[in-house]
């Protein structure tokens, strides 16, 4: 059985980040703040419970970091009860009245995206939603509908993914030669264009392409055959083990009758204890 | 009514015995204070831990290791009904109680870690078969069952039902079989939760392998926790010690620790890892210390002078118990520290609540060991 998450393949809905077009105005965090009541007080100088999005600054250039939404989501993969959910328009959502607070999404989420509100007695899990609501009643996110400069664009992923490829041959001195979230861990519906090396942003490079649900499902997926097979084995060897031993008594037994003379506590079985 | 004459004579009880209970006694009462602390004001009031470490003693101790060190009643169980040695059944009962109440308080540990715990019965609606905690959730609670099960007997008999006795006596070795299935599933499960994290895992413990080595080291620590409890209650309650089990399952214990040793080692080989070990990391340190507990345990067992002998069977077995819990340390935390920032140590809380739960679960064997055929040869109606 393949990886049923798969259902976008490169298409649904994206987000491309320009960070050589951001001018590190914060619109997006506040738009984001009034679309989802966020607590938040922007600028904030990094990523948490109070927050969807946070713009930042190193070497010179603005960048932003946020729920990447990936093609195949670790996060929907490891909670135990499908509270997050990779929509068919490509937001990874969250249902909090699904969630039980494990917090293995956290531990699992290649980008550190997922914070939790460790402060309160019912806490939930916060991380962007690409503005579902919004999306599903066809606008764009607030970030990209609030962008002034173009840094932040909505739309379909292979379009986005095609425009950043162009930007990139056009401008070859303004652009470090890679789209990062175009094959990370099996891609990401984020897609970050950026002058300054990756890395220097703090982006992890060495995520791989596969993704990560697979590492998982490789193991999961015999599942069925080690229950079956253990299950047979284990009740053959019982079977042929208590066989034995009811051979061996029915013997000693049958030896007994014959010669009365033996000793009795010889014949007396190895195994008639009682169970339990 | 026992217990009531017992708490009577609590003044002539020997210095000793009152200081122990006073021990319990306080850590009782801190740990309700941190539990109020806990439900009322959150994780955060009384853990350490943050985003960057979401995971910390709680899981650690009372989840993932608390599993590991209940193993011993699959373990047994399989010997005795599956193998047919039905000379270890004298340690059968105690060893399922403690297997009961083990996964007991790893429920109730769970339920201080989830943040929304009164939706703990989740996973029962809402299945997401991709995840790895989906499937330990089902097995934990199918497993929970079938321990209860395993017990219920001794109910029974106490109370003479000797009807439902019969029909539990009928299916024991299907419930048997059940319980290693789903004992083998979640044991090696408890590995695979981590399959999902290999860029924050340190490589000495990240391997593909991981459900295997959790499965391994759990049949190995099985036994060596049946000696223990033995060994403890033989105290406890004025017993003499079963030497001969206790060797025998020494001899399981050892076969256990040679062979996920040599599955570890040869892990590290094909994974190339070696050089990672002579490197000075304090993750290096800390898997040296995890390997040489169980080389100090195999060794005590491998010296003919001493593998027969009751105080080194039981020390070897401390060892291994130690060095298994060394392990699942290892995995939830020293090894997740560096990609995290390597900012977490257990708050005093975090440490009070597992405390609190081990006493807890110290004093229901105590007290159900008092009042149920635990013992078989100390009753009248007993059998053995
Ligand atoms: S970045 Fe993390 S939280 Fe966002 S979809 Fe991917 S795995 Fe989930
Ligand atoms: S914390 Fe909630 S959303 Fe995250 S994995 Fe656990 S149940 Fe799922």
């Amino acid at each position: 059985m393949a990886i049923d998450m798969k259902q976008n393949n490169g298409s649904g809905k994206a987000i491309l980040l320009d960070f050589t077009e951001c001018i590190g105005c914060g619109a997006c965090e506040d738009a984001c703040e009034r679309e989802h009541n966020l607590p938040a007080d922007p600028p904030e100088d990094e990523l948490n419970h109070k927050n969807y999005t946070i713009v930042l600054k190193e070497k010179g250039q603005f960048y932003r970091r946020m729920c990447m939404h990936c093609l195949e989501p670790t996060c929907a993969s490891v909670c135990p009860v499908t509270a997050l959910e990779k929509t068919d328009l490509g937001a990874v959502i969250y249902h909090e009245d699904k969630c039980i607070g494990c917090r293995y999404c956290m531990m699992a989420c290649p980008f550190q995206i997922p914070k939790y509100e460790w402060g309160k007695a019912v806490p939930v899990i916060r991380k962007c939603v690409m503005c579902f609501d919004r999306v599903k009643a066809g606008g764009e996110t607030a970030c990209a509908w609030v962008c002034p400069t173009g840094a932040c664009r909505f739309g379909e992923r292979d379009r986005l993914l095609a425009l950043a490829h162009r930007r990139i041959e056009a401008f070859p001195n303004r652009y470090v030669d890679y789209v990062y979230g175009e094959e990370e861990v099996g891609g990401t519906g984020v897609l970050m264009l950026s002058g300054v090396p990756f890395e220097d942003l703090g982006f992890q490079m060495d995520l791989g392409y596969t993704p990560l649900p697979e590492l998982t499902w490789t193991v999961m997926s015999k599942i069925p055959n080690i229950v079956i097979t253990g299950g047979l084995l284990l009740g053959g060897i019982s079977w042929i083990i208590h066989r034995r031993m009811d051979i061996e008594r029915e013997n000693l037994e049958q030896k007994a009758s014959v010669e009365p003379g033996a000793d009795a506590k010889h014949v007396k079985p190895p195994d008639e204890e009682g169970q339990g | 009514m026992n217990l009531a004459m017992e708490i009577k004579q609590v003044r002539h009880w020997s210095t000793s015995r009152k200081i122990f209970w006073g021990i319990i006694g306080l850590i009782l009462l801190q740990g309700l204070y941190f539990s109020a602390v806990r439900f009322f004001s959150g994780l955060g009031a009384v853990t350490n831990l943050t985003d960057e470490f979401p995971w910390g003693f709680w899981i650690a101790f009372d989840v993932i290791g608390g599993v590991a060190l209940a193993s011993g009643g699959f373990t047994l169980a399989f010997l005795v009904y599956i193998m047919g040695y039905h000379r270890y059944h004298s340690v059968v009962r105690p060893t399922i109680l403690t297997a009961f109440l083990g996964y007991i308080l790893v429920s109730v540990g769970l339920i201080y870690d989830l943040g929304k715990y009164f939706n703990i019965w989740h996973p029962l609606v809402m299945w997401n078969p991709h995840s790895v905690m989906f499937e330990v959730a089902w097995c934990v609670m199918l497993y929970s069952i079938v321990l209860f099960l395993e017990f219920l007997p001794v109910v029974l008999e106490k109370y003479n039902l000797s009807g439902p006795l019969r029909l539990l006596q009928k299916i024991t070795i299907p419930v048997v079989l059940l319980g290693v299935l789903l004992s083998t599933l979640h044991q090696s499960s408890l590995g695979s939760v981590y399959l999902i994290v290999p860029a924050k895992l340190h490589q000495l413990w990240y391997t593909p392998i991981l459900p295997l080595l959790f499965f391994l080291s759990a049949v190995t620590v099985g036994p060596a926790m049946v000696i223990l409890e033995s060994a403890v209650s033989a105290r406890l309650f004025h017993r003499g010690l079963e030497t001969h089990i206790i060797a025998d399952l020494a001899d399981f214990q050892l076969v256990g620790i040679i062979v996920y040793l040599g599955v570890k080692i040869q892990d590290l080989f094909v994974r190339d890892v070696f050089g990672c070990l002579a490197s000075g990391q304090f993750e290096c340190f800390h898997f040296w210390g995890e390997i040489l507990l169980l080389v100090m345990a195999m060794l005590i067992l491998m010296i003919p002078g001493m593998r027969r002998h009751p105080k080194w069977i039981i020390g070897s077995a401390t060892l291994t118990v130690l060095g298994i819990l060394y392990n699942r340390f290892n995995v939830a935390w020293t090894g997740m520290l560096r990609s995290s920032g390597g900012e977490y140590t257990p708050a005093v809380g975090e440490i009070g609540i597992s405390l609190f739960l081990v006493a807890l679960g110290l004093m229901a064997f105590y007290f159900i060991a008092k009042w149920l055929p635990i013992f078989p040869e100390l009753k009248k109606r007993g059998e053995g």
